[in-house]
């Protein structure tokens, strides 16, 4: 039966191991400036990770055919170099690798938050509430209007809380339920949550980040493909956790101007 | 003996057979009284222009935006027909009623169905403990949270209904004007339950009404909208003769 | 070195009747059994409520018969509604991590056999630990009771973020249920502070002559260092369940900040942080999930050297390793919190020590590995069972090295691909640790042997059954599949329904392979054959007495010990192992003075 263990450990590792080698279940493709930093760190780790993985359930394997089932009385050996040649190779390993893995991946973090969004970035402010995401831009005079939480009304669709009449900033401010931006431009996300925790995924875009209620949180990023894709929400918020979504319409800027024109109409 | 125990049996079956009866007769529901009231019709307006109904994007849920794509939909706080009548106004009786007029309770079970992602009807009428249904009709779950005032007598619910699943069936105890219903999933959905003791009626795409089954007397009349307000109107109602009343609301 | 006879835990009298001898006992190895059977109540109804869920998540429109009458709102008509699937998650997590995995490894395993394995005759104080445990069933019956209350259990999750978990109008199950669920984790906080109390003053001062503390078994170090963490551990967990009941009931404000808008109403509390319950759950949450691993790395440490019959290449360096997870599993708490909008550079703060951490987690199974070589194994179910655990522990270990980096994070967070970790190294490694454990000390805690052919089919079900369920969630993960989702109606995810099929399938085939392993524990309970006392030819002190042990452990026999815990296979010795209390004369296999 160890032989049979053996077997079936090797089996179950190389098993596991072809969808990752065969791209089988990959990230869908990137389409952000910043996103090449984090699959070249996945690819990085999985290849390290996978080595070590395959490495450990093999030798388990080798180990558990070659010694079980011995005959009674049969010589017990000890690995050569025993613990300490395993302490030792353990901590430069993995001291290595965490070294490695930890400098190189602080640049796909640093270039998401440690830089501050470009001057000319675009703004968008996003509200996550129980169980949809809602959007706003500032209109041409680019400016956003103060927001009054007690006065949300989704009946009458006024999602933010704003006063057109009272606030002049306001009355020129866009809300809609899809993102649309213009391809290549940098935009300033802008973030806040209207009741409990919500997440903002975008797979595509590599980019995620929690809404946490009580803090304004920002995100920047540059979309570089067009297409439509889904924003999700990745913090679990309530019951309609599972359809919170909406959709990012990456545009040219044609496109998304003449979009915004009429989202303009709309309000 | 024999005897003893004969009478002994009658008596105890004799017995059982009142309280069956008892039970029984008390589970039959209190019809509604033969339709010897009188009816009010009347068409309500509104003076003005309708205020702007903003479109809603359903694009969160695909099912949904699909069924609206060749006709928008708005919200609709304030549904005003081509002809100035004023859609979704709840006509009841305030005042005047008999304890037994007031008591009654309309014994129709109207369904608050979930359709295109919206409400159908926006504004319902009912009794306190009438039964209505939820159902939906939508492939999306819906999540149908009625909000009646706190610490009122009528209790907030908040439930789901996959698509497919059962109607949910339900009552409110007590009076209330009005309740808003939500729909968690997807916030624009809203509507209205309104209830009132008493005959009511909801004005249509046309602003027309009819309350049925008015006993004679005189009364006070309410008509509610969302977010107009209410008018009251007093109206004496005859034996046999349909009564009418108007209603005109300003548009803010 | 304390002398026994001095200690309080002494009791001169055996208990007598019915109640005092099963129920209300003082005995800390029926205390162990009433753990083992609560942690084995609970796991199968978590195990219940995970084929309810992965049942929903492929054929949302099946009604199940009869779970309407659990919940006709939850379930009308047999079909689970969304709320319903979030309600059935979060008493699955609940129960699984705090009722399974802190429950039978450390107060189950560790109550039967510390005091044993130390040469003791009881706990330092057996009124505690009696108590300990009826305070945790209590925990146990508040949490069962959200099922049955108005609009049922909560549907926060196990981790029960504010404000969704503070604010009682955000959702279906978020008031009476979550408060009860507040209220019952709060009580099992104080079950495990005094259980934690119990092992570490018997382990520092209840050991017997020559029992020092280089010389306990490898388990009983593994429950000493988990109930010094647990100490620390609860100890935040307990406040912080009180402040979010305060918050909940009472009008505070610790968590929920101002200006908040639930359903059109707006929400009376403001000033309060929900990063502040994230870094107290956390703070606890971390330290929780080694205090479910631990124990069972050291089971299964101790069973694998009993079935390698040499010793361990350094039972010193698995202590280390102990001792150094242990102490950096207070330090990483931040992992669960880098997209939560701390302060970025705080994450890679405690990125490093997640990195670092895999150090001695690494040592631990290339020990375990090196030992293997040249010995002489022994392939039993319980050794089976461990040596799965080695293959599990990597396999979850592994998948941790991706998520510790934040930049990975960024695109793994809230995927599958985390639920497949935790789940690899709690929910198969722990769970194998246990599965070890109990064919490895049924015999002693029962007297009679469980049923070998039943208990290898038992382990190839469930070792291959769980990889065919874990590891396609890292797939998932790989391509984004958000987790906590009661349905799939998107265009993105739908595309994955055909694996969410397979998993559950081998998620319910694997459940019913578990009904063999309950059958072969309840009938060999009453129908096995008897146990000999040292049926494993094991080394430490619980294979010195007879199976099961007197009440008082030892029949008034204090053992007194020579020789370190895994004397196997020493050459000079008279026969393949040298009990630890056995007088005889031995080359050690380690030398004292070096360092491993």
């Amino acid at each position: 039966m160890g032989k049979l263990l053996a077997v079936t450990l090797v089996v179950i590792a190389i098993a596991s191991a072809v969808p990752i080698v065969a791209h089988i279940w990959v990230p869908p493709a990137d389409i952000s400036t910043h996103g090449y930093q984090i699959d070249e760190q996945l690819s990085d780790t999985m290849v390290e990770a996978g080595i070590c993985f395959l490495a450990a359930q093999i030798v388990l394997g080798v180990f558990i055919w070659m010694f079980s089932g011995r005959k009674p009385g049969a010589r017990v050996r000890t690995f050569p170099g025993g613990a300490k040649g395993l302490v030792g190779a353990a901590f430069v390993l993995v001291g290595l690798e965490v070294l490695i893995l930890g400098a190189f991946g602080k640049k796909a973090w640093a270039t998401i938050y440690f830089t501050a969004p470009a001057a000319d970035a675009l703004p968008v402010q996003v509200q996550a509430g129980q169980f949809a995401f809602y959007f706003r831009y500032p209109g041409p005079d680019g400016k956003f209007g103060p927001l009054h939480p007690e006065t949300i009304n989704e009946a009458n669709q006024n999602i933010f809380g704003l006063d057109v009449d009272a606030d002049k900033d306001s009355k020129d401010d866009i809300v809609t339920a899809e993102m649309g931006v213009p391809i290549n431009k940098e935009i300033h996300l802008l973030m806040h949550a209207k009741d409990v925790g919500h997440s903002f995924y975008v797979r595509e875009l590599r980019i995620q980040q929690d809404f946490v209620p009580g803090l304004d949180l920002s995100l920047h990023f540059t979309a570089t493909k067009v297409g439509r894709y889904e924003i999700v929400c990745t913090q679990l918020c309530g019951l309609g956790h599972y359809n919170m979504k909406a959709y990012l319409n990456v545009m040219s800027q044609p496109d998304y101007d003449a979009w915004i024109k009429q989202q303009a109409t709309m309000q | 003996m024999k005897k003893q125990i004969w009478y002994r049996g009658l008596a105890i079956f004799s017995a059982a057979l009142t309280l069956i009866f008892v039970f029984v007769m008390s589970q039959r529901e209190v019809k509604a009284a033969p339709a010897s009231g009188a009816s009010i019709t009347g068409t309500i307006k509104l003076e003005g222009t309708a205020p702007h109904q903003r479109p809603i994007d359903m694009s969160k849920e695909p099912a949904c935006a699909a069924v609206h794509k060749a006709s928008p939909v708005t919200t609709e706080n304030v549904v005003a027909g081509s002809g100035g009548g004023l859609k979704n106004v709840v006509v009841y009786i305030s005042e005047g009623l008999s304890g037994s007029a007031e008591n009654e309770v309309a014994s129709s079970k109207p369904v608050w169905d979930q359709k295109g992602c919206q409400y159908i009807p926006h504004v319902m009428g009912l009794n306190p403990n009438q039964h209505f249904e939820v159902t939906n009709s939508d492939p999306t779950s819906h999540n149908i949270h009625p909000m009646p005032k706190p610490g009122g007598p009528n209790h907030e619910w908040n439930k789901s209904q996959p698509s497919g699943a059962p109607p949910i069936d339900n009552t409110w105890q007590a009076p209330e004007v009005a309740i808003h219903v939500k729909c968690n999933i997807h916030p624009w959905m809203s509507g209205y339950m309104v209830v009132v003791k008493g005959p009511y009626g909801v004005s249509d795409d046309s602003g027309s009404f009819k309350i049925e089954n008015v006993p004679p007397g005189s009364y006070m009349l309410t008509a509610w909208q969302e977010t107009l307000g209410t008018q009251t109107q007093k109206i004496t109602v005859a034996a046999g003769k349909p009564a009418t009343a108007d209603f005109t609301f300003k548009a803010k | 070195m304390h002398d026994v006879s001095t200690n309080a835990a002494h009791h001169h009298v055996a208990p007598q009747g019915f109640l005092r001898k099963n129920v209300f006992s003082v005995d800390h190895k029926v205390i162990g059994k009433q753990y083992y059977g609560l942690g084995l109540l609970a796991v199968l109804i978590g195990m219940g409520l995970s084929w309810l869920m992965r049942i929903h998540l492929v054929w949302p429109n099946f009604g199940i018969p009869g779970l309407q009458w659990l919940s006709s709102s939850g379930a009308p008509a047999g079909v689970i509604t969304p709320e319903y699937y979030l309600q059935l998650m979060t008493m699955h997590g609940t129960l699984m991590v705090f009722f399974v995995l802190t429950n039978v490894p450390f107060a189950g395993f560790g109550n039967y056999f510390l005091p044993i394995q130390i040469g003791a005759e009881d706990m330092a104080f057996p009124r505690f630990n009696m108590m300990s445990f009826w305070v945790t069933f209590v925990g146990f019956c508040v949490l069962v009771a959200a099922f049955f209350v108005g609009d049922g259990p909560p549907l926060s999750g196990w981790t029960a973020y504010a404000p969704l978990s503070a604010i009682p109008g955000t959702g279906p199950g978020q008031a009476t249920g979550q408060t009860l669920w507040a209220v019952s984790i709060a009580i099992f906080c104080v079950g495990q502070l005094l259980g934690s109390l119990n092992f570490i003053t018997t382990t520092l001062d209840l050991r017997t002559k020559g029992m020092t503390l280089m010389r306990m078994p490898l388990c009983t170090w593994a429950w000493f260092i988990t109930s010094c963490i647990g100490l620390l551990a609860f100890a935040v967990l307990l406040p912080a369940c009180i402040l979010l009941i305060l918050d909940r009931v009472a009008g505070t404000s610790f968590f929920v900040p101002s200006n908040l808008v639930v359903s059109d109403q707006p929400v009376n509390h403001s000033g309060g942080s929900p990063l502040l319950w994230q870094h107290l759950f956390w703070f606890f949450g971390h330290p929780e999930v080694y205090i479910a691993i631990l124990p069972a790395a050291g089971i299964v440490s101790h069973i694998l050297v009993n079935s390698y019959r040499r010793p361990l290449l350094s039972h010193k360096v698995i202590i280390y390793c102990m001792v150094a997870i242990g102490f950096l599993s207070y330090m990483v708490w931040g992992h669960h919190m880098f997209l939560s909008g701390m302060n970025p550079f705080s994450a890679l703060v405690f990125s490093f020590p997640t990195l670092i951490i895999t150090i001695p987690a690494t040592i631990l199974v290339l020990i375990w590995i090196g030992s293997l070589y040249g010995s002489n194994l022994q392939i039993n179910s319980a050794s089976l069972f461990a040596l799965g655990f080695i293959s599990m522990f990597v396999s979850g270990g592994v998948s941790g090295f991706f998520l510790a980096q934040p930049s990975i994070d960024v695109y793994l967070h809230g995927t599958y691909f985390v639920v497949g970790h935790f789940h690899m190294v709690m929910g198969v490694a722990a769970i194998f640790g246990m599965f070890a454990g109990t064919y490895f000390w049924a015999p002693k805690m029962f007297g009679r042997m469980m049923n070998e052919t039943l208990g290898k089919i038992h382990f190839w079900g469930t070792f291959v059954g769980t990889y065919c369920i874990f590891m396609p969630f890292h797939y998932l993960g790989l391509v984004g599949n958000v987790r906590r989702y009661s349905s799939f109606v998107d265009d993105f995810m739908a595309p994955l329904i055909p694996v969410h099929k397979f998993i559950t399938i081998a998620a319910l085939c694997t459940g019913a392979v578990q009904l063999i392993f309950l059958y072969n524990l309840i009938y060999s309970r009453f129908k096995g054959a008897p146990a000999p006392e040292n049926p494993w030819q094991g080394t430490s002190l619980e294979w010195a007495t007879s199976s099961p042990p007197p009440w008082d452990n030892f029949g008034g026999k204090t053992p007194v010990v020579y020789h370190d815990p895994y004397q196997y296979g020493i050459e000079g010795a008279s026969g393949d192992f040298v009990m630890q209390n056995s007088p005889e004369q031995i080359p050690t296999a380690r030398e004292d003075k070096k360092l491993i």
